[in-house]
């Protein structure tokens, strides 16, 4: 296992540097900037202690939906070839090059009150705009073609040779997915929904637009992080700083727990 | 499906997006290049007040730097080149003056500005006066804190209350149907105007020239009023101090005040009490 780094090695590295520093010195420039005292005390301030809660949850339910709705939609595009697959594929691309704000404003006229289902819904007392349910699929909309795209790539790269090999012993098509192509294709799997937690976790434009701002409710971590950068720029480092800490160590703990299980099929 | 007062908001929104960074510079001629740093709200007004000076002062260009009243203080304390200042609330005067940035005897207050209660054209929640804003299950959008129209609007709120037990029960059931407080002024609008929201609360200056008949007011009582007053100032720093006075003497003369009042802006009061 011993690899060290040669000549072209300490090139790279060399070569990497600037950009790396570029990426890495604004964040530590905001650890810099916090105070651990204040970040204790922001912790226990309503607020923000509401925003943190509204953010864990909405993600996670987003995550949640979309791992267990984008699933099939993920090994539909894998595994079939249909009329109109490229058109789907690009559908789920363009949530991923919109801006965010178009995001909000395309779902503001579908699920508006005034917008196409508009209508619809206000029969079935069922009101989006403003309330947590907006929250989330500003969210969905936004993340969850992270979760689909990584997932549809794992589940091409399984070999059709073994799910065959499972068909002939007279495995069904739903154990051969829950025992051969899942456990296969994990890594894909579980780092796409990764993915989607944190571009959720990091939602602004569309939920601003689509579900107004309103602490407690709809203000979610990042919107408090904007609304407190005019206000009070305390609560806005220390909040960025969460923030920051929360995604680093969940991206790290899950790339890690991938490595591994990676190392083991290998 | 989608009718035109959805799509007239779409473009309010988009447009609150660029605005705040909407940056004109005039071509740059022979004689002066006045820099003028202006609140958003400012800019449609401000606009046609510079192309009238400038037809009256050839020798001089305007260029305007229209942003969030804060950013532009922020961009003046960071030692941005800039002749005359012009944010939407006395907060960043004070902390300019503050700062060394202006003199506290250059400042003109030049405009004002009240607020205004918008309910959407359709109106189905059919508020007609003040007092409906406190019915129960309505959906109000405000400013948020963060900018100075939200503030005016919690004192708006506030006056609301002074009174007896009635009163503030007015704030408390209003403030329960408030569902988003707005990152800015345009955002209520466009919100209100979309009948996302049931009633919202702006500028005068907002509603006064394109959108005045795609939302119905409902005018806040003087009494009850919170006014809002535009400063004025010349930098300390400015390159072109004796142009940059021409300027506010002309947004003070009587051709200025027409305009911004063309604009929905309140005249400035020689004796009005600065806030």
């Amino acid at each position: 296992m011993k690899r060290g780094m040669d000549r072209a090695g300490w090139m790279l590295l060399l070569a990497s540097l600037p950009l790396l520093l570029f990426l890495s010195v604004p964040l530590f420039a905001l650890i810099l900037r916090t105070s651990s005292g204040d970040v204790l005390s922001a912790l226990f301030d309503p607020p923000v202690a509401k925003a943190i809660q509204l953010s864990i949850v909405t993600t996670l339910i987003t995550t949640g939906v979309s791992v267990c709705a984008g699933t099939p939609l993920a090994y539909l595009l894998a595994r079939r070839k249909f009329v109109g697959r490229t058109i789907v594929d690009v559908l789920i691309d363009l949530p991923i090059v919109l801006p965010p704000s178009v995001a909000g404003i395309a779902l503001l006229v579908a699920f508006g009150r005034r917008g196409l289902f508009g209508p619809a819904l206000h029969n079935l007392q069922i009101d989006i705009p403003f309330t947590e349910t907006a929250v989330i699929l500003a969210q969905l909309f936004v993340a969850s073609p992270f979760f689909i795209k990584s997932a549809a790539a794992g589940f091409a790269t399984v070999d059709r040779d073994l799910e065959q090999a499972a068909a002939i012993d007279g495995a069904s098509p739903t154990k051969i997915f829950w025992t051969v192509t899942l456990p296969l294709s994990l890594p894909a799997v579980a780092g796409g929904a990764v993915m989607t937690w944190a571009r959720a976790l990091g939602e602004f434009g569309a939920t601003i637009i689509f579900a107004g701002n309103f602490p407690g409710r709809t203000q979610t971590m990042p919107l408090a992080i904007y609304m407190g950068f005019e206000i009070d720029l305390k609560v806005a480092l220390t909040l960025a700083l969460i923030l920051l800490i929360l995604s680093f160590l969940t991206l790290a703990t899950v790339k890690g727990l991938l490595r591994r299980r990676i190392a083991l099929f290998n | 499906m989608v009718d035109r007062k959805i799509l007239f908001g779409l473009t309010l929104i988009l447009g609150s997006m660029t605005e705040g960074h909407r940056m004109s510079a005039s071509q740059p001629g022979p004689g002066v290049e006045l820099i003028v740093f202006a609140a958003a709200s400012l800019a449609d007004a401000f606009q046609a007040i510079g192309s009238d000076f400038e037809s009256a002062n050839q020798e001089i260009r305007i260029a305007y730097n229209f942003a969030g009243s804060q950013q532009l203080l922020q961009q003046i304390v960071n030692g941005a080149s800039v002749d005359v200042f012009a944010p939407a609330s006395w907060k960043q005067i004070d902390a300019a003056v503050a700062s060394g940035q202006i003199d506290s005897s250059s400042v003109r207050i030049f405009a004002r500005n009240r607020l205004v209660i918008i309910v959407p054209k359709k109106n189905e929640a059919g508020l007609k006066s003040l007092h409906d804003l406190a019915r129960p299950n309505l959906k109000i959008v405000l400013a948020d804190k963060a900018v100075p129209v939200g503030q005016y609007s919690l004192e708006f709120l506030d006056k609301c209350s002074a009174g007896g037990s009635a009163e503030k029960q007015f704030k408390e059931d209003m403030l329960r149907n408030v569902v988003s407080y707005e990152e800015n002024v345009r955002a209520v609008l466009s919100k209100v105007v979309m009948g996302e929201a049931d009633a919202g609360i702006v500028y005068a200056s907002d509603i006064s020239r394109d959108s005045t008949h795609r939302v119905d007011r409902i005018d806040i009582p003087d009494s009850l009023n919170v006014i809002a007053n535009y400063h004025i100032s010349i930098v300390k720093g400015a390159k072109h101090r004796d142009s940059g006075r021409r300027f506010v003497d002309y947004i003070l003369s009587k051709k200025g005040q027409a305009t911004l009042i063309q604009f929905g802006f309140l005249p400035a009061e020689a004796d009005s009490a600065r806030r």
